[in-house]
């Protein structure tokens, strides 16, 4: 009570340094590194990215990803914190460093493996996506990438910063046993195009590691499928 | 088989009065695009030498960028395309060169034709409809 005042007077003041925008919701916008060879790709995703409120930077390699990410070739990071990236979508096949190897590269770097990667690519090959989720891929998404891809992806990353650093890591499926995180539970949903995979059965148990109600794989259509993070319904 | 699939109705929808060029924008980069591509094509075939890898690379690439404009047709030439280059097959592969910028000059007319057509209604003073996702 005594320090009503003083309560007040900073509200005020983290008021005004806000500026313009004096509503108490988070307006921070996500800002989102694209990383992708082709051309075309870069600026598709741009305008799905900048249409779902992100910020984007786009660049076209790995390589360049890094360096914009301050980690430079003797994998220490010079103080560039003035951009900070929410998340990293990169396509799996690019000359030079791939999307994989650059998604190694941030989980092995102690200053940016707390980034979200997202893998694209054009190909739905189960073990490529079984690999990249494993190896610290928030998420794996088959080309063509649809302005729904892009929702789910930011609605998770928003409600996992909202939920502070718990929330984070709620999808490293093999690391977390418990599901007392009782919101989005991974569930599976079919790819869009209709992948000529071979007919082995969908899943590795450590995906499906939550105790969530995910629908049985025998109810898919398709073997191989993109992992959905959603809120459950 | 449709020339343009769903694709091209996403890219559709992701334009508006604040990024009215988008999709020709995006289309212009993929005319661009695959026309370096496709005379990377005829040379790495003209080769006495034939490196598949890079046929199949540059292919690869061209699958790549059809499909997220949802040139349905040009992707699927060259998913046999790979095929060819997978197994090393001369003839295959010419062949499928050949479908290629056949499906490539279709979808390019195809284009240029909506875009004029537009460009007709809107300068008449009409506007362009915003086609429904309805499958």
């Amino acid at each position: 009570m005594t320090t009503t005042n003083g309560v007040a007077s900073l509200r005020l003041i983290s008021d005004e340094i806000d500026g313009f925008d004096l509503s108490p919701s988070d307006t921070e916008e996500v800002h989102v590194l694209a990383v992708d060879d082709s051309f075309v790709d870069r600026k598709v995703i741009e305008r799905l990215l900048t249409i779902s409120s992100c910020k984007v930077t786009a660049v076209d390699s790995g390589r360049r990803a890094l360096q914009f990410l301050g980690l430079d070739e003797e994998q220490s990071v010079n103080g560039f914190d003035g951009l900070k990236v929410d998340l990293i979508i990169t396509d799996y096949c690019m000359p030079g460093m791939t999307g994989y190897e650059l998604l190694k590269k941030i989980k092995d770097s102690s200053a940016l493996r707390e980034i979200p990667v997202v893998i694209m690519s054009s190909e739905n090959i189960l073990a490529r996506i079984d690999r990249c989720l494993e190896d610290g891929a928030e998420d794996f998404i088959v080309k063509p990438v649809k302005l729904s891809d892009v929702k789910r992806i930011k609605d998770y990353l928003t409600r996992d910063v909202n939920l502070g650093n718990e929330g984070r890591g709620i999808n490293k499926r093999k690391a977390r046993e418990s599901c007392d995180l009782s919101s989005s539970p991974p569930s599976v949903i079919t790819s869009s195009s209709s992948p000529s995979s071979p007919s082995s059965p969908f899943r590795s148990p450590s995906i499906l590691s939550s105790s969530a109600p995910c629908s049985p794989p025998s109810t898919l259509d398709s073997p191989t499928s993109r992992l959905k993070m959603t809120i459950s319904d | 088989m449709g020339v343009l699939d769903n694709q091209f109705l996403q890219l559709q929808q992701l334009q508006d009065e604040s990024n009215p060029d988008f999709v020709a924008e995006v289309v212009s980069l993929f005319f661009a695009d695959s026309e370096r591509l496709l005379n990377d094509l005829t040379r790495a075939l003209d080769q006495p030498t034939i490196d598949f890898k890079m046929v199949d690379s540059h292919v690869h690439q061209l699958k790549g960028s059809s499909s997220s404009i949802g040139a349905e047709r040009i992707k699927n030439a060259c998913v046999a395309f790979r095929n060819f280059c997978e197994e090393q097959n001369i003839e295959g592969c010419m062949s499928c060169l050949q479908q290629v910028k056949q499906e490539y000059c279709l979808v390019k007319n195809k284009l240029e034709t909506l875009f004029r057509m537009e460009q007709q209604i809107v300068a008449a003073g009409g506007s362009i409809p915003m086609m429904e996702l309805s499958f």
